[in-house]
Order: C-alpha cells, then sequence, then structure tokens
C-alpha cells in the first residue's frame, strides 16, 4: 500500500530528468539548486578573498594592480552578500520550510523557479563584467558619486547596479512565498506557538526582505536612471546628495545584515535540540528576540554614517540602538546555552560548528557593541577594525551555522551519514584559519590601516599583521577544500542513514530516506513543538497515507490551506507542476536587463514587453476550467479547492507584494523628503508650477475610477469604464506636468518625475491586470473570485499611491516656505 | 591619572609595546585620541572577559560531569541574556553619550581654522593669508601649533573622502556638497601620519598626508614664510615650470595656474615632507616623479613628463626642490 503510494506520487511530484530538469518547480529541487549555486559563488568569492589576502600579505606587493585590487574587493563583498550569503539562506529556507511544517511544497512553486533563474542569470551577468574586462570597481556598496558617471564613466557600475538588482527580484520572491507558506501552508494543528523555530526566524527574515530589499532596489534604480539618462538624485551640484545614497543603503544594509544572519541562527536553535536530546530553552523568549531583532535591524543604519558628520542627537539615538541590538542576540546565546545545559549534549561535528559559531559570534558581537560606541567608531570605522568586526558577525555568525545544517541536514539529501572524522579536520582547519585570518586585524586597524587599500609602505607596523592574517586565510581555504573532500566521500561511502538521522524531534526527519520530492505520502496533523518526540509512530502513519490528503490515487500535486494563526485547515491548493514558464519569463526579464546594459533601449522594452507577456501566460496556466468546487481532504474534512475561496494564496502573496511595493514608494517619498531637507530651496529656483487645477480634475477621475471598480462588481462594462476614467487620469496628469519638468536639469524635478512615472506605470499594471480578468471571465474560469480580488486591490493601490503622490508633488509645495 | 585609567595601563603595558606608530589610534598623541584609546582599552577587556564568561559556560555545558543538576533555563537566560547585557549596556551607552559630546565640543575655542578638501588623490590644505578672507595653499601636509585645538573645515572636490590622522583623532568624511568640521589638537610638537580612509577610487592607498605639530613660535614663523611668494632663482627651470607645469600648478610670484585641472599648489614645495603624498622629498624623487608620476602613482591625472630631455629634466627638478 505505502510502496505503491509512493510510486505514484513520486511520479507526480517528481522532476523531471534531462533538459526537462529544467523545468523542475518543486521546493526540493530548487533549495537545492539554490544551495549549491549559493556555495560556487562562496568557491568564487573565497578566491577572491585569497587574492585580497596574497596581494596584502607584505608592503608594496605588486601581485595586483590597483584594477585588479580594487575590483577584486568589489566582486567579492558582492559575491558573498548577494550571491552567497542571501542566496544559500534561502536555499536552506525553500529546502527546509516545507519540511519542517508538515507541508509537500512551498505554496508558488513556480515563483521559487523563477526567482532561482533570476538569481543564476543576475550572478552571471555580473560576472561576465570580468570577462569584457569592465567589472565594478567602486566598492560593494555603490558610494555615490564615485560610482557615478563622471567618476565610473565605463559599465562597471552598470553591471553591478543590474546584476544585483536582477538577482534581487529572487530575495523579494523568495520573501513572498515564504512569508504565505509559513502563514498558510503550515500542517492541521501546529498553531503558531508550535511552530519550529526556524520558521520564526524564516518568518521574521522575510518580512525584513520584504521592507529592507525595496530600499536599495529603488535606490539602485535611481542611480541606473541618473547614469542612464541623466536626471540627477545623488549629484550635489544639481540638487541631489551623495548622502541619499548612503541613507537609502544602509536602510537595506543593515537589516540586511540579519537577513543573512537569522536564518543561520534559526539552523542553529533548530539543530541544536537534536544535539541535547530536548527541547529548545525559552522557546517564547527566543521568539521574541527575533521578533526585537527584526524591528531594531531599522534603527541601526546611520551606524555606518557615524563619521559622515550627523548630528549629535541622531548620533545617540543610533548609538543606543545599536547597543540594545545586542540583548535579543544575548537572548538567544544564552537559551542555546541552557538548551545545552538541560540536556545530554552529543559532541558530534554539528554541534562543534556550533560551539565554533558561538565563540565567532559571540565575539563579533562584542566588537559590534564597541563600534556602537560612537567616538571609538571614529577611529575604527572604514579600517580593518570594521573587516575584522563583520568577519567575525558575518562568517561566524552565518558560515559555521550554514557548515553545522550542511552537516546536520546532508542525510536528507543523500540518504547517508556524514562522517565524524572529515567533518573535525575540516572544522579546525577553519577554525583555527578563521582566527588566524581576523582576531590579527582587529589590531591592524587599530595601528590605523584603513580598508580597501591595495597597497600600503612600510615602516608603520603592519606587516608583520597582515602576513598572519595571509597565512590564515590560505588556511581557512584549505579547510573548505577538506570539507568539500569530505562531502564527496559522504555521498559515495558514507553509511546509510536511518529516517530519523539524529533522533530528532521535528517533521523533516519523518519522511522516508532519501526524502520523496512529495515530503508526505500524507500530510500531518501536529499537536506539539517537537511531533516525533511525542509521537514516534506518527513516521509511519504519515508513510501510510493516515492523515491529510493521502488518497490512495492521488491524480495531481495537492496540499493543504490551514489558517493563519491556529492551522485549522481551510482549503486544499492544486499546485502547478513542472513547467517552462519560469525559465522563459527569467530569460525574457534577462532581456531587459542586458537591454539596458548595453544600451540598447528598445532591446530593454521588448524584453519588458516579453517578459509581461510571460508573466501573464503564467498566471494564466494552470488548473481546468469547471472542475470540482470541493474535496475530500481526508480525516473527516471536506474543503473547497483554493481556487474557489475568496482569499486563496495568491491573494496573501498579493498583499505581501503589495507592502514590498509600498516600501519601495514609501523609499522614494523619503528621498525627496530628505533632499528638501536639505536643499536651500525647494521647489528650485526658476521652476515653474504645474498649477493645481489639471491636477485636481486627474485625481478626480482617478478616484473615481476606484469607485466605479468597486461598486461595479467586477461587471466588463464598468471594468472598462474604469479603464477609460484611469486612461484620462494619465492624459490630465501629464498634460499638467510634463511640460513644466526639466527632469535632467535638477533633482526636484527628477523627483517629481519619478513619482509621476511610478503612478503611471501602477496605473497601467492595474489596468492590464483588470483586462485579464475580463479575458479569463470570457474564457469561461468563472469560479475564480480570488483573483478578480487581487486585481481589484491593485486598482485601489494604485489609486491611493497617486493621491499620496499628488499631496506631495502638487500640494507639499505650497506649504513649505519658498 | 586616576586610578582605573592606571589599572588599565598597568595591564595594558605588554600589549601597548605593540601599538606604536606614527598612524596608530593607540599610540595617542593629543587629548581626543588618547579619551578614544582609554574607551578601546576599556571595552577590549570588558569583551575578553564577556567571552570567556560565554565560552567557559558554553563549554561547561557540554562537558559537565553527567548527574550534575542544571539551574533553571529561564534563570540562565535573564541573568545571562537580560540582566547582564542590560545593566553593562546602560553604563556604556552613558559613557559613549557622555565622550561623544565632549569631543564634538572641544575645539569651539579653536585657535585657527584650516580648510582641508579632498582631492582624487590629496589634500589641498589652505591656511589664513595675511589679509582677512584671503587664504594660502600647501598640499598633503598640515602644519599645526602643538597645544592648540585647530579646527579643520573639510571638503570634497570630487568623490567622497575621509580625513583620517588616527593618533590625534577619528575621522571625519569629507563630501562633495557639504562641509564638514573637525578639531585637531597635539599635545608635544612631532609628525603623525593620515591617510583617506573612505574608497575613493584608483590611487586610494596614496592619498597620504602628514600632520606636524611644532611650537606656537615655529608655527607662526613658518606660515608668515607660506604666505610669502617663492624666493626662485631666475633658472632655465623656471621657465620649463611656466611651459609645461602652470597648465595646472600655481607657484605664487612665478606663475599662476590656468586652472585646466585642480593640482598641489607648488610654491613651497621643498619644504614639504613627502611628493604624492608617499615619496620621500628629495631631487632625484621629483625628477623621477616628473618622469613616471603615471608608474608612481598609477591612475594620477598629472600627464608623465617622458618625453622632457634629461638636462631640462634635472633643471626642472632642481629649481622645484630649490622652492623652499
Amino acid at each position: 500500500m505505502s510502496e505503491a503510494l509512493h510510486r505514484r506520487l513520486e511520479e507526480i511530484w517528481c522532476t523531471p530528468k534531462g533538459l526537462r530538469a529544467l523545468t523542475g518547480v518543486n521546493h526540493t529541487t530548487v533549495g537545492l539548486r539554490f544551495i549549491v549555486t549559493g556555495f560556487v559563488f562562496f568557491l568564487v568569492g573565497g578566491v577572491l578573498a585569497m587574492l585580497i589576502r596574497s596581494q596584502l600579505a607584505f608592503p608594496g606587493n605588486d601581485l595586483l594592480g590597483h584594477r585588479a585590487y580594487n575590483a577584486a574587493f568589489t566582486l567579492h563583498g558582492t559575491a558573498m552578500m548577494f550571491f552567497f550569503a542571501v542566496p544559500i539562506m534561502e536555499g536552506f529556507a525553500v529546502y527546509l520550510i516545507p519540511k519542517l511544517i508538515g507541508a509537500r511544497d512551498l505554496v508558488f512553486p513556480r515563483l521559487s523557479a523563477f526567482g532561482y533563474w533570476c538569481y543564476l542569470f543576475g550572478g552571471l551577468l555580473l560576472f561576465s563584467s570580468v570577462l569584457v574586462g569592465d567589472p565594478p570597481d567602486s566598492g560593494w556598496f555603490m558610494y555615490t558619486p564615485l560610482s557615478s558617471k563622471p567618476w565610473s564613466p565605463g559599465l562597471g557600475s552598470d553591471f553591478w547596479l543590474l546584476g544585483v538588482t536582477f538577482a534581487e527580484i529572487s530575495a523579494v520572491a523568495a520573501a513572498i512565498e515564504l512569508t504565505v507558506s509559513i502563514l498558510k501552508t503550515r500542517a492541521p494543528g501546529m498553531t503558531l506557538a508550535r511552530m519550529p523555530l526556524f520558521a520564526w526566524y524564516i518568518l521574521v527574515t522575510s518580512l525584513l526582505i520584504v521592507f529592507g530589499f525595496p530600499p536599495l532596489i529603488l535606490a539602485s534604480i535611481l542611480l541606473e536612471v541618473e547614469r542612464a539618462f541623466g536626471l540627477p538624485f545623488f549629484a550635489p551640484h544639481a540638487g541631489g546628495d551623495p548622502l541619499l545614497w548612503q541613507h537609502l543603503f544602509w536602510l537595506f544594509g543593515h537589516p540586511e545584515v540579519y537577513i543573512i544572519f537569522l536564518p543561520a541562527a534559526g539552523l542553529v536553535s533548530t539543530l541544536l535540540p537534536a544535539f541535547a536530546q530536548r527541547p529548545i530553552a525559552g522557546y517564547a523568549w527566543v521568539v521574541l528576540a527575533v521578533i526585537a531583532t527584526g524591528f531594531l535591524s531599522y534603527a541601526l543604519w546611520v551606524h555606518h554614517m557615524f563619521a559622515t558628520g550627523i548630528p549629535l542627537l541622531s548620533l545617540s539615538f543610533f548609538s543606543a540602538a545599536s547597543m540594545a541590538v545586542a540583548i535579543p542576540s544575548g537572548i538567544q546565546v544564552f537559551a542555546w546555552i541552557a538548551t545545552l545545559w538541560a540536556g545530554r549534549p552529543l559532541m558530534k561535528v554539528p554541534l562543534l560548528f556550533v560551539l565554533g559559531f558561538l565563540f565567532i559570534f559571540v565575539l563579533g558581537g562584542l566588537t559590534g557593541v564597541m563600534v556602537a560606541l560612537v567616538p571609538f567608531d571614529w577611529q575604527a570605522h572604514d579600517s580593518h577594525f570594521v573587516v575584522a568586526h563583520l568577519h567575525y558577525v558575518l562568517f561566524g555568525g552565518m558560515v559555521f551555522p550554514l557548515f553545522a545544517g550542511l552537516y546536520y541536514w546532508m542525510p536528507l539529501v543523500t540518504g547517508r551519514q556524514p562522517s565524524e572524522t572529515g567533518g573535525r579536520v575540516a572544522f579546525w582547519l577553519i577554525f583555527i584559519g578563521f582566527n588566524l585570518t581576523f582576531l590579527p586585524m582587529h589590531w591592524t586597524g587599530l595601528l590605523g590601516m584603513p580598508r580597501r587599500v591595495y597597497t600600503y609602505p612600510e615602516g608603520l607596523g603592519w606587516e608583520l599583521l597582515n602576513l598572519v592574517s595571509t597565512v590564515g586565510g590560505f588556511l581557512t581555504a584549505a579547510g573548505v577544500a577538506a570539507f568539500l573532500i569530505d562531502i564527496a566521500l559522504q555521498r559515495r561511502y558514507g553509511p546509510r542513514s536511518a529516517g530519523n538521522a539524529w533522533n530528532a524531534g521535528t517533521l523533516e526527519w519523518s519522511m522516508r530516506s532519501p526524502v520523496p520530492s512529495y515530503n508526505f505520502a500524507s500530510q500531518p496533523a501536529v499537536d506539539d513543538r517537537d511531533p516525533l518526540w511525542r509521537e514516534p509512530e506518527l513516521a509511519a502513519k504519515a508513510q501510510a497515507g493516515a492523515f491529510y490528503l493521502g488518497h490512495p490515487e492521488p491524480q495531481r500535486r495537492e496540499m493543504m490551506v490551514t489558517s493563519a494563526l491556529h492551522a485549522e485547515p481551510q482549503q486544499v491548493a492544486i499546485l502547478p507542476g513542472n513547467t517552462w514558464t519560469p525559465l522563459v519569463a527569467a530569460l525574457l526579464t534577462g532581456l531587459f536587463f542586458l537591454g539596458f546594459l548595453v544600451k540598447a533601449y528598445w532591446l530593454a522594452a521588448l524584453g519588458a514587453a516579453l517578459a509581461v507577456a510571460a508573466l501573464a501566460a503564467w498566471a494564466w496556466q494552470g488548473s481546468s476550467r469547471g472542475g470540482p468546487l470541493e474535496i475530500d481532504a481526508g480525516l473527516g474534512a471536506r474543503l473547497p479547492f483554493h481556487y474557489a475561496t475568496a482569499a486563496p494564496p495568491g491573494y496573501w502573496g498579493g498583499l505581501v507584494t503589495l507592502i514590498a511595493d509600498a516600501t519601495l514608494y514609501a523609499s522614494l517619498l523619503f528621498a525627496y523628503f530628505f533632499l528638501w531637507t536639505v536643499s536651500p530651496a525647494w521647489p528650485p529656483q526658476g521652476y515653474r508650477d504645474a498649477g493645481l487645477a489639471l491636477p485636481a480634475l486627474g485625481l478626480a477621475v482617478l478616484v473615481a475610477s476606484s469607485v466605479v471598480v468597486r461598486l461595479g462588481r467586477g461587471s466588463t462594462p464598468a471594468t472598462l469604464f474604469a479603464m477609460a476614467l484611469a486612461a484620462a487620469f494619465v492624459a490630465l496628469e501629464g498634460a499638467a506636468l510634463l511640460p513644466a519638468l526639466e527632469a535632467r536639469s535638477h533633482a526636484y524635478d527628477a523627483l517629481v518625475f519619478s513619482i509621476w512615472g511610478y503612478a503611471v506605470l501602477h496605473v497601467a499594471v492595474a489596468i492590464l491586470m483588470a483586462g485579464f480578468v475580463i479575458a479569463r471571465r470570457r474564457s469561461g474560469y468563472h469560479e475564480r473570485v480570488g483573483e478578480a480580488r487581487v486585481a481589484e486591490l491593485f486598482w485601489h493601490y494604485a489609486v491611493a499611491a497617486w493621491a499620496a503622490g499628488f499631496l506631495v508633488v502638487h500640494v507639499f509645495p505650497f506649504l513649505v516656505p519658498r | 591619572m586616576r586610578l582605573p585609567s592606571k589599572i588599565l595601563s598597568i595591564a595594558a603595558a605588554p600589549l601597548a609595546a605593540g601599538c606604536e606608530g606614527v598612524q596608530s589610534a593607540l599610540d595617542p598623541q593629543g587629548p581626543a585620541a588618547a579619551a578614544i584609546a582609554q574607551s578601546a582599552w576599556i571595552m577590549g577587556f570588558g569583551a575578553a572577559a564577556i567571552l570567556a564568561l560565554v565560552m567557559a559556560l558554553a563549554l561547561y555545558a557540554v562537558y559537565r560531569a553527567p548527574g550534575r543538576r542544571a539551574p533553571s533555563s529561564t534563570a540562565v537566560i535573564v541573568a545571562g541574556g537580560v540582566a547582564l547585557p542590560v545593566v553593562a549596556l546602560s553604563a556604556l551607552l552613558a559613557y559613549g553619550v557622555t565622550l561623544t559630546r565632549e569631543l564634538r565640543e572641544r575645539g569651539g575655542e579653536a585657535a585657527l581654522e584650516l580648510e582641508v578638501i579632498g582631492h582624487r588623490w590629496w589634500w589641498e590644505v589652505r591656511y589664513p593669508g595675511a589679509a582677512a578672507g584671503e587664504t594660502v595653499a600647501s598640499a598633503n601636509e598640515i602644519r599645526i601649533p602643538a597645544g592648540r585645538p585647530v579646527a579643520i573645515a573639510l571638503s570634497s572636490a570630487d568623490v567622497i573622502h575621509s580625513f583620517w590622522v588616527p593618533s590625534l583623532a577619528g575621522k571625519i568624511d569629507a563630501i562633495p556638497g557639504r562641509v564638514n568640521r573637525i578639531v585637531l589638537r597635539a599635545a608635544q610638537p612631532g609628525s603623525f601620519r593620515g591617510q583617506c580612509a573612505e574608497f575613493c577610487g584608483a590611487q586610494h592607498a596614496r592619498m597620504a598626508l602628514e600632520v606636524r605639530a611644532e611650537t606656537p613660535e615655529d608655527f607662526e614663523r613658518w606660515l608668515e614664510g607660506l604666505r610669502r611668494p617663492a624666493r626662485a632663482a631666475a633658472a632655465p627651470g623656471a621657465g620649463l615650470f611656466k611651459t609645461h607645469c602652470a597648465q595646472c600648478h600655481t607657484v605664487r610670484g612665478v606663475a599662476q595656474s590656468a586652472g585646466r585641472l585642480a593640482a598641489p599648489d607648488l610654491t613651497h614645495v621643498a619644504s614639504r615632507p613627502r611628493l604624492g603624498g608617499t615619496l620621500e622629498n628629495t631631487p632625484q624623487n621629483m625628477a623621477a616623479w616628473i618622469e613616471r608620476n603615471d608608474a608612481l602613482k598609477p591612475g594620477n591625472a598629472m600627464p608623465a613628463f617622458r618625453e622632457l630631455d634629461p638636462r631640462s629634466l634635472e633643471a626642472l627638478a632642481a629649481w622645484l626642490s630649490s622652492l623652499e
């Protein structure tokens, strides 16, 4: 029975072999792709690091010239932050979250595949800059004006801005998907308070991405527009301010640190109980600490700017916040210690990496408190002290847990147990090498060595310290090589592991080994945080199909959708199977970025149009018309299919997407008000006002369209009328505003133009979405109420966005003294 | 010296041996850097103690003898994760905020105001001239009277730079379109090295400068000299300078820069300790710099004068090296 069911489910869920493997959307496949690709970028970034350390081994060394060195450290930082740390943790989340929460897949499988392709292509785009001999070399932080056209006239900055933005699509996509998956697809009975800690960490991380990445995406768009079309946002001679870039960049950049650290800490909190053989100590404390970290991480960004000359009061506030964030980290550290203390720890390789993590991360956290002290930061900032600090936090905080996690969860993937010897050799090489590299570097920095210098003179006391760091760097690299060899050996020769390799309590260990593509033959009902400890027979029951959706003749990819708080069964989602759409959509999106890069804007426009068409085809894809509306989900639950409900997962996905979109818009408005505070005259002298009459009429017409959409209840004539009103708005506002603007002359005009552009783009998309809903209905998809609600929601959002834009563009200038 | 700092300095003595250097933040030569170095020692030892405590607890938790009873988990979390950081951080925050205010406000009574402008990749330094509102320029060297606070108004002509002389004070950014202020005060006469701390492109590594603190009398005498035009011999070098260099460089009394590119004022170039930020200022290096500065500081805006015949090169270098 269970074997036949297994074969049938495997047929439905598996990723095909050969070329068709590219159509795979299953989270197990996509998660592993993220992890492997991320690790490859880790190796690339590591090679760059070895180049950097080789150059700095001796004073006056001429191994690398300034160009190669500056490109190397720029690409090292970029690779490690954007193409290794964030994506590999996303990979862990994509791979593990459904398994941990008892789901069969993530809720938007095509979106995860699309995200993966965007990430891969973005990385290839960025690193192709090396092949054409014009790599970015203004640092991974891309400070303006160094990265602006006058000082970086080549393609390097464009490669960076476009490649990274392309890849960031994947971060935002994963964040949307993981948020909805965690909230809506937990196993029945898995209330929020019973959720595995990793899911809490990933939920908070996802929300950090939703609020944290848009400022950087916006900043990248603005800088690329400035470079490509000459609209000034950051250029001081035209009303811009280089500090605007820094604010937007660090508004992203500090949450980014926690976007990297929290998933890694989540791995620790999840695997530690297995080694202590008891539940985590202080579950509620840890959850609160994680949430507190999420909030505090938005109050830290200015601590990267203590030396920019900001006022004393801001310095004190951001100093306090930067110190306060040590408290939730302290809570987690002591919760881990308390867990070990209360348990019977088994000293295996993953635990060894956790202890290494503890040492390095705590040290990094303590030096973090040091640089939160403003006067000390004035010395340490941009010196090698900070290089040491950030590597302690990121390498200690993220890479060590990563290795612990790789060793711990490897049996799920390979079905084999890791070796103890190989893992210990890798650990000690990496641990000793790492500390040898970065412990002396604190000293180097305080002896006055700044960051990002490709050469240094003799006689300043830096020679020995640098040489030691270089030796340590190569030792670390040897440790990573030992890890790779160990994994290769394990795959081949490791002993077969039992299903529950570590006698852990969480659901991912209830599956067959290695894990099947469908995860759970039937989706278990859960009533404890560590269900396998509470109910040891759960695994056998789930594999035999005794729980939800365990019917013997499955036909398609079905998954439970449950309520957000209490995880009560609500719907059954039909998930899409393997398809080329995500790859095609990503390739066409790539065409857009490529067109921008080579300055063939017709190609970019074509790519954008085709990508939109591909997304429409994607949205059209899927289940058949007029199918059943309900299903027997097992255990006596009769549930509607997701598409027949008013709040399918897609509606939740739409909401989270709009939050990210609104954050991007808020960042744009922030840019407007920030430049207002630093400008002598706002609007600038000589700006011809557009008047209020036409814009007010335009706004009235636009608001009317929203009312029509609401009252028309989706009827085709009402929708068409609303579309006409929206088009009238675009014409009215354009006629009023565009003649008044000289977008290339001043940051004010450039920002007003951008706010207008944002509104017009959103109105256009709203019209497209409404058209899509009409077409769907005409083709007979009558039951899809959720889709129509998403389109309507977007319409109201577009109108609200312009209402805010109207206040800023047309009303605000009257309120400020000229 | 108060007792705690006395204890600290004794504890730090073995370490302090490795702290010396003309660019070391741990070898402070002025009150601002001294206050920060003290904070570094306090926090450094505190951090080491906390790290030792945490690791001892973690290792004990893993390796303790079986059968020992564990304390309540909540007690461990509250004591270590809440109480300890709240107490330690509150104290540290109070200390930090006070120190920040102190360092910012020091220098309200500055004896002298200088302008420093960051260029890729050199520092323009402007001193008050003889007449009010006038300034005289030098480059890559800042002379100050020892014992007196000197205010520096910092700006940038191109990208963002950061002004950092670790043994005197922390750093502050030079941002185009903005003016930042920092106060330098050296306790004793001496030479201190600094360099740009914000990545600014190709030769960020060689954007160095030297601060020289002198007795107030020596400083006044030197400033008088700086204000005077060059005492230049009417040698062939002067003619060569006018033909080849005055497009960008000024030697007051000989030729005014045509302003093609911003370049260091060379009126008293021979009195500066270094050329191009890092080379010792000798006639040989002067000639080498003129002939092939693109190899000595690749990416530098100055053209290399390889086409100059050896005699002209020598004459030009000799003349420039005479501009005391």
